[in-house]
């Protein structure tokens, strides 16, 4: 019990400092929600790894988490925000607080729409090309037969959008024009969010 | 860690060679992707320079490799990095898909491309702008320094060496670095650092930038002088956020959203809005006319408390502060305990005048300011979401807006997310279909028939809206006689009192249901429209019904008191008819569908009609709170039951809604509607009301007025006596507001700024359209210029297998097929 006093105890600590430097860059909501923030990822950790200050969990315990259980994009929102060297998909607290500052109310359409490209960008290269914009109608629409779209729809709709979208015509839609289109539609920030 | 972006290193290859070689596999977790650091730069002469420098040894690696065995010598398939290996292997898979919708935009993905080619392609700036640390810092780096510019005043010429160009003496801020390559991160920090600290603050919170890199960038931009100013931002903004951790409901609005999305949760934030509307007026009504009037009061009353004063808001209610005649017409001492005391406002000694509180004044302040207040932060928010939801350039993207940010994270069960992946399905199924049908041009006989069943519709509507008008006016005027002739029993009396608000409720309960029966017949271009011209008609429903009866209630004895009343009876049976509602509408119709209907799928939460019962409601609060300050506690305890039922009710019964929502066009209208017709007709009504009707001379505060805003004027009047320097004021009265002249120019001038703002946002979208011509121009250019280098490439690959060739032959006949020569760039 002192034990566990002790590690709360460290916690705490260090997450008053980060907490309170996280509010003054980021602006998250409450100190309150940055305690459920930890308390949520203290979940995830094994009895051992909560001894240790920057632990990481793994990516497959990560979307266990209910936020993200069904989501169609988890694994891919776990790529983004993950620091690590070996680039697979685990967070550190500090990638989890990114994680939720950007997908929270404070944060500005600007980050949103840069992390949603990212999330976007199944194959990393900067781009949205039609094999990204091919995954992405897949996710959007689910496993399920009925509701996927057939080869000659997702042609006709993959090159509408690339005619909607790419302003400078090369086939592929980078960041600017991705944040062009995001601008002028209004659901996207309230539909761009998860909360704990 | 700094040295990175700057990276003009370029680094030996001989060992980052066989590291490359180890990571061959495909395996797309050892890809580099441009988000890699030291595999990308931010500019194009620093890759110049590499490929110089490198190249003598990457001639000798190409004579090493001329050994080994390819099989095509079109294809580079010995990448360094991972993307051209994607490219060219997504390459052949999806050329057949690709190549049908991007043959006429000539797609800048050529084939047999050198991994050079490609690995400047995916070096671009516009491909790495948003990805890596380097690139976004120099982009903040140009923002910053623009936002100085704009910022910082001109500075003084004495300050400038006189060596210096006249061009540069117009910028402050090249006179701060005078070390030419100090590098991109601590131009950035140098910036942040000369911004005003409110733009320093804007400027890190935009940055998508992770959290540890924010951390250090602010702890050395930020300076001590600003120290305290800083304190004092966090100590604003730890007070903000305790507000909003005060906010009730939010693990219930979380469980909302997570099975039924964005469009059923804005019903219940609109609930939660309203609420707080009710909690500043019932406070500005309490602290300055009920708690006075209630630590006064003016005569003891002897009827006694039966319980059926909840449901008419008569009989001994009528005798508290819950009604206008209850309150006081003249000025209240400071202690006073006598209750006969029915003295005037003249009559008072000077004394008694300092500690007191006068209530005719105090009572057409409260409610004026509070209506006054009440509106500039509706119009306010009005405004704010108004720009959020309607653009300038208002193109038919449709398609691409839908694909990009249709999906809702916030819902997390897996129900509802399979759900709404059909709907996505479904709705982009129709899309489509809907585009490629747009040519099919109506006949002149189909638009006639069309437009002659629409005609008949809205007959159909305004007849029947006429009709129940009439209905309601002739049946309270019958009510009203019924009730001045004999009178029976007392509960036959009170139940006399409810039946209008009845009446009136099952109108505005049965006629919206008629409404959607006569939509179904007409066709809509879209379903959007059917969902305006839906509320619209309801709307008119509803507005009519209470023109009716605030027209029936002016002429009687003490009527405001009885206005009060019915009101209070009013917004009761619109809580009860909304509770009989969603019992018979969600519960009953579920279990209707699911035992005899069969159906698998729930009723749908009607979000427009929901919304539109909340807006009727507080437009009733509204006209009632001239007539009973204590109005808005009965609006805020009914808006708490209504959360809770429609909660449990909507968990329990319904679904989310199949058609699509958008919700922030939703909201803007809700928050329109509250205030076009609602709150500004209840201020039409109310300030008609103080302007010139009479007040009734036997009850409340005006009673020995001729208009409530006499008491006004009278209390100026005693002003200027006191203060003769006050005249002014009352000459600026006459001749401003009241001088229907002044009111002219004052329309004019607005009308002239908009006018303005019109051609602005005109000129804007005229530039919108050359800039996007311009960009595409740009795009030509790059293609050009890649196909150039290609050839270049190509001319390279040429000579050297011609060299080789020469080279050996001699020594080697067997070889047909030369191997290509790559030409390596090594990080």
């Amino acid at each position: 019990f002192c034990g566990l006093l002790l590690t709360t105890a460290k916690y705490n600590l260090k997450l008053k400092t980060s907490t309170w430097e996280l509010r003054r860059v980021n602006f998250r909501k409450s100190r309150s929600q940055n305690i459920s923030a930890h308390k949520r990822f203290t979940e995830l950790l094994e009895k051992h790894e909560k001894e240790q200050i920057d632990a990481r969990v793994p990516i497959g315990r990560i979307i266990t988490l209910p936020e993200l259980k069904s989501n169609p994009f988890k694994e891919r929102i776990c790529q983004v925000f993950s620091t690590s060297e070996q680039k697979d998909g685990s967070l550190t607290f500090e990638d989890f607080l990114d994680l939720l500052s950007a997908f929270s109310d404070s944060a500005t359409l600007e980050i949103k729409s840069h992390y949603a490209f990212r999330i976007f960008d199944f194959d990393d290269d900067g781009t949205l090309d039609c094999a990204d914009l091919e995954k992405l109608v897949n996710c959007l629409t689910g496993e399920t037969n009925d509701a996927k779209l057939s080869s000659t729809e997702m042609k006709q709709l993959i090159s509408n959008i690339l005619e909607e979208s790419d302003i400078d015509k090369d086939g592929t839609v980078n960041l600017s024009e991705f944040q062009h289109v995001i601008s002028r539609s209004p659901d996207f920030v309230s539909s761009f969010k998860i909360v704990l | 860690m700094v040295q990175e972006e700057a990276c003009s290193l370029p680094l030996p290859p001989g060992p980052l060679m066989t590291k490359s070689e180890s990571v061959l596999s495909p395996v797309r977790l050892s890809v580099r992707s441009p988000a890699d650091e030291e595999g990308v730069h931010d500019s194009f002469q620093q890759l110049i320079a590499e490929h110089r420098d490198n190249g003598a040894a990457s001639s000798a690696l190409e004579l090493q490799q001329l050994q080994s065995d390819l099989d095509e010598e079109n294809r580079d398939n010995m990448p360094l990095s991972g993307p051209e290996h994607e490219h060219r292997r997504r390459q052949g898979a999806s050329d057949l898909e690709c190549d049908g919708g991007e043959r006429e935009m000539d797609p800048i993905q050529g084939e047999g491309w050198s991994s050079d080619t490609l690995k400047i392609l995916s070096s671009m700036p516009s491909r790495t702008i948003g990805r890596n640390r380097g690139a976004i810092i120099s982009q903040y780096c140009n923002k910053t320094l623009k936002l100085r510019r704009r910022r910082q005043t001109r500075p003084s010429i004495r300050d400038f060496s006189p060596s210096s160009r006249p061009s540069i003496r117009s910028y402050g801020m090249e006179g701060d670095t005078t070390d030419a390559e100090v590098s991109k991160r601590e131009r950035l920090v140098n910036n942040l650092q000369n911004l005003p600290v409110s733009d320093r603050v804007r400027m890190l919170r935009g940055m998508p930038l992770s959290v540890a890199e924010k951390k250090e960038i602010r702890h050395v931009a930020r300076s001590h002088r600003f120290f305290c100013v800083l304190f004092m931002f966090a100590s604003w903004y730890s007070w903000l956020s305790f507000l909003h951790s005060l906010q009730p409901w939010q693990t219930l609005l979380k469980r909302v959203s997570g099975r039924f999305g964005t469009g059923v949760l804005s019903y219940f934030l609109f609930l939660k809005t309203l609420v707080f509307f009710n909690v500043f007026l019932f406070l500005v009504t309490g602290a300055f006319l009920v708690l006075p009037q209630a630590v006064h009061p003016p005569y003891r009353d002897t009827t006694s408390f039966s319980g059926l004063e909840l449901l008419t808001g008569a009989g001994s209610f009528s005798h508290t502060v819950m009604y206008y005649g209850y309150y006081a017409n003249y000025t209240l001492p400071r202690r006073s305990r006598d209750e006969g005391g029915g003295q005037n406002a003249s009559t008072l000694t000077s004394d008694s005048q300092q500690f007191s509180y006068n209530m005719p004044l105090a009572y057409f302040f409260t409610i004026g300011m509070a209506f006054f207040i009440t509106c500039i932060i509706l119009v306010y928010s009005m405004s704010k979401t108004f720009g959020r939801s309607f653009r300038i350039n208002k193109s038919n993207s449709i398609l691409t807006m839908k694909t990009f940010s249709c999906w809702d994270f916030k819902v997390i069960k897996k129900k509802s997310v399979q759900i709404m992946s059909e709907n996505i399905g479904t709705q982009l199924k129709e899309l489509l279909a809907e585009l490629t049908q747009k040519h099919t041009k109506s006949t002149f006989c189909k638009r006639f028939c069309r437009l002659m069943v629409h005609g008949v519709a809205w007959t159909i509507c305004i007849a029947s809206t006429t009709g129940c008008m009439a209905g309601v006016y002739y049946f309270s005027e019958f009510i009203h006689k019924v009730r001045l002739d004999g009178l029976s029993s007392p509960v036959c009396h009170k139940a006399k009192l409810l039946s209008l608000p009845t009446v009136v409720s099952v109108i505005n309960l049965l006629l919206p249901a008629l409404f959607n029966l006569v939509g179904w017949m007409e066709t809509y271009e879209s379903p959007s429209v059917f969902a305006y011209v839906a509320i619209g008609r309801n709307l008119m429903l509803k507005m009519s019904m209470l023109g009716v009866l605030c027209f029936h209630w002016l002429g009687r004895v003490c009527w405001e008191d009885f206005v009060g009343q019915e009101l209070y009876r009013f917004l009761l049976m619109d809580f009860i008819f909304t509770l009989l509602d969603t019992l018979f509408g969600e519960l009953l119709w579920r279990l209707f569908s699911e035992k005899v209907l069969k159906r698998k799928r729930k009723p749908v939460f009607d979000i427009a009609r929901n919304v539109l019962d909340l807006i009727y409601g507080q437009t009733l609060a509204w006209l009632g709170v001239l007539f009973s300050p204590v109005l808005p506690v009965v609006q805020i305890l009914k808006l708490f039951l209504v959360f809770y039922i429609k909660m449990s009710s909507v968990m329990l019964n319904c679904q989310a809604p199949r058609k699509p929502y958008r919700a922030s066009q939703m909201t803007t209208i809700f928050i329109t509607l509250l205030c076009i017709p609602s709150l500004l007709g209840a201020s039409v009504c109310v300030t008609y009301t103080m302007w010139s009707i009479t007040p009734s001379t036997s009850c409340g505060p005006f009673r020995t007025l001729d208009t409530m805003f006499k008491a006004g004027k009278h209390w100026m009047e005693i002003l200027e006596k006191d203060n003769p320097s006050l005249s002014v004021l009352s000459k600026a009265h006459t001749y401003f507001v009241e001088n229907p002249f002044f009111l002219f120019v004052g329309a004019g001038i607005f009308l002239i700024v908009i006018y303005f703002h019109s051609q602005v946002v005109d000129g804007q979208r005229k530039i919108i359209s050359l800039l996007q011509d311009q960009i595409q121009n740009e795009g030509e250019d790059k293609k050009f210029l890649i196909n150039r280098l290609q050839s270049v490439h190509k001319q390279k690959q040429d000579a050297g297998k011609r060299l080789k060739s020469q080279v050996n032959k001699p020594q080697s006949t067997k070889h047909r097929n030369f191997k290509p020569v790559w030409i390596k760039l090594e990080y």
